[in-house]
């Protein structure tokens, strides 16, 4: 199936060419990172991750949520999204091979990393997060290559592959729930040191990977001939909406525990994220941002006219990724790092390499995406007979 | 019954103390005090150290004093970017040391007073539970957290995990950095001097403590003033930092969070 990848219209050829050249790109700054060390990145002794496991922490929700298809359809019989779990599962793909590169790169000594296999340390959380990770990307390219290639040949897929299937479900939620666990067990990192942190974590994957794989959609649908479904949009959509509902209530169960106890230490990073601290306050119009384009999409999802229009639905979801990202990608690592254990203040930024490094593995996942979507999306056309 | 190998150990100790090791004893304790120094446990063979800081016997000179000891012997460098500090023993304000513990009406006595601070060494220590390659780890026979720089893979997961902010990380190469500020580096060529992209942080002077030698900055601090810096095991009932620890208040930091800081203070 992978030859359907080497045949394409000259768009296709152009948008992978682009992907390799900010590939080829980012991969320059790497190398001054790997020769230099990560002093070229903005992170410091207090704010000691910064970007790139922000990243890792919200592209883990983008490979968790595929379950959001996998789940109506193999158990409740959805039929409907028969049509696309395929998308679903080829974006926890690309997500995962983001992750394990934002890992990667985060390291001081990215060659040592076979050390967390060689001795592994069973109550570490990361050695299960590296795991669950490597498990959840060998599931979701067995079942998803044999469902594919099944569905070419118009046959159902062999019967092994149905029990790792329904391991896949448990599986997605245990990939986002141990990511909030590197977090919610650390002593005095009070942000973090939540209960909830992994309810939080999984609602915003299930609101940000579902509308990620509709703008997908629509992207598949304007420039190919397959055509993933208004239907299936629509139910994604209810999917983005609940989740998102969720992800908003569960940050003000946050801010009431906060605010109401009244308790310095679990007040300060809301207040560092929100208003700004002892004159540190560049995440403040970032967070308002955030704010913003969560009930920007609440407004637009909740209500069932501007969820169905497509126009409006898009827009929604474009609301969603941007307040989960901010709130994920930046709030998250900053916040809880900031103030630092002895109450001060250490700014962080990521600086232009780090960004471009970023770019690098976000290109990266977004060649594997193009990739597995074409041969998918070829696939389909094929069966359908619309080619 | 037979003798416990705590208690031979200790008797071992003591011969050596009186007879071999006699006259490095003598130079160690001050003529007088070696009947209280003879119930020590012979550096090699504590079970759990900890130490005392005397604060009404600090003061600023005497801290840079061990600062630098450490630092010069552990080939710590000085850099100037205060994000990329490596940092094995510092100062830091009272009210930033126990943040929880500061109220509007502190003694001016300690209102800004600066505090040494060095890795806790807790009883149960948060970073060694989240490493993934058993880099740093609690050493079984006397309570030193280590840490192994061949092994850390750099993802700094423990810096995330210590409440105390007491390890550093190398984000450029230790070996050249800044080399106006480390004309001399490496201060010590008896100990390593380490790689980029690794973790550090103090090891109690493990290295010293294997020759029986008191960690650095306790020997520069005793030069200076007695008593301001105790080192001794905490398992001995009658150990310097045991009387210590009985005859006086002593604060730690964030004893909540059950970490179970080994160094002690006496404000």
């Amino acid at each position: 199936m992978l030859e359907k990848a080497i045949q394409g219209s000259r768009l296709y050829w152009g948008w992978v060419i682009a992907l390799l050249a900010f590939i080829g790109i980012g991969f320059l700054f790497y190398l001054t990172q790997y020769f230099e060390g990560l002093k070229v990145t903005g992170m410091s002794r207090d704010v000691s991750w910064g970007f790139y496991i922000a990243q890792l922490t919200y592209l883990v929700g983008v490979a968790a949520s595929g379950v959001m298809v996998v789940l109506p359809f193999y158990l409740h019989d959805y039929k409907a999204f028969g049509r696309i779990t395929i998308l679903g599962e080829f974006v926890a793909i690309s997500a995962v091979v983001m992750c394990i590169l934002f890992v990667l790169v985060d390291l001081g000594k990215p060659m040592r990393f076979l050390n967390v296999l060689l001795y592994p340390r069973p109550n570490s959380v990361l050695f299960w997060d590296a795991t669950v990770l490597s498990i959840y990307l060998l599931l979701n390219l067995i079942i998803g290559w044999n469902v594919l290639s099944s569905e070419r040949k118009g046959i159902h897929y062999p019967g092994w592959v149905k029990p790792l299937i329904y391991i896949s479900i448990p599986w997605a939620f245990s990939i986002h729930t141990v990511t909030a666990f590197l977090y919610s067990g650390l002593p005095g990192r009070h942000y973090w040191l939540t209960a909830i942190l992994a309810a939080r974590f999984l609602s915003s994957a299930f609101c940000s990977g579902p509308a990620l794989l509709i703008l997908l959609c629509m992207i598949v649908r304007k420039f190919t001939r397959f055509d993933p479904g208004t239907k299936q949009m629509r139910t994604l959509a209810v999917i983005v909406t609940y989740a998102m509902i969720f992800n908003v209530f569960f940050f003000f169960l946050e801010i009431f525990t906060a605010f109401y106890s009244q308790i310095p230490s679990h007040m300060v990073h809301f207040q560092f994220l929100f208003a700004g601290y002892e004159g540190h306050g560049r995440l403040v119009p970032w967070m308002w941002t955030a704010a913003f384009f969560a009930l920007v999409s609440l407004i637009l999802l909740i209500n069932p006219t501007t969820r169905k229009n497509e126009g409006t639905m898009m827009v929604g979801c474009v609301a969603v990724i941007i307040a989960t990202w901010i709130d994920k990608g930046l709030g998250l690592l900053i916040g809880g790092f900031t103030p630092n254990p002895f109450e001060r203040v250490t700014d962080y930024w990521p600086t232009l390499t780090e960004f471009m490094i970023s770019v690098m593995v976000w290109a990266i996942g977004l060649f594997v995406l193009t990739v597995l979507f074409k041969v998918a999306v070829s696939v389909k056309e094929e069966v359908e007979g619309v080619t | 019954m037979g003798i416990k190998r705590r208690d031979f150990l200790k008797l071992a100790g003591l011969s050596t103390l009186i007879g071999l090791g006699g006259k490095t004893a003598f130079q160690l304790f001050a003529p007088g005090e070696l009947e209280a120094s003879i119930k020590e446990v012979p550096l090699t063979a504590g079970t759990k150290w900890g130490m005392v800081v005397d604060m009404t016997k600090m003061d600023e000179h005497l801290m840079d004093k061990c600062i630098e000891a450490c630092h010069r012997t552990h080939n710590v460098p000085k850099i100037e970017n205060p994000k990329h500090e490596i940092k094995w023993i510092w100062k830091e304000a009272y009210e930033h040391t126990f943040p929880g513990q500061h109220h509007d009406y502190v003694t001016e006595k300690y209102e800004n007073r600066n505090f040494l601070l060095l890795c806790n060494h807790c009883t149960n220590p948060p970073c060694c539970r989240v490493c993934p390659t058993k880099a740093t780890w609690k050493r079984e026979q006397d309570g030193i957290v280590m840490m192994d720089q061949h092994r850390c893979i750099g993802c700094r997961f423990c810096m995330a995990a210590c409440p105390y902010g007491v390890r550093s990380f190398n984000w450029g190469d230790p070996r050249t950095m800044d080399e106006a500020l480390n004309p001399d580096f490496p201060t010590n060529r008896e100990y390593p001097t380490r790689a980029v992209g690794v973790v550090e942080k103090c090891n109690f002077c493990a290295e010293r403590l294997a020759k029986g030698q008191y960690p650095a900055c306790v020997e520069a601090a005793n030069e200076i003033r007695k008593g301001a810096l105790t080192f001794g095991d905490l398992d001995a009932p009658d150990s310097e930092v045991r009387k210590l620890l009985h005859e006086h208040y002593t604060i730690i930091r964030k004893p909540e969070l059950g970490t179970g800081p080994n160094i002690f203070y006496i404000v």
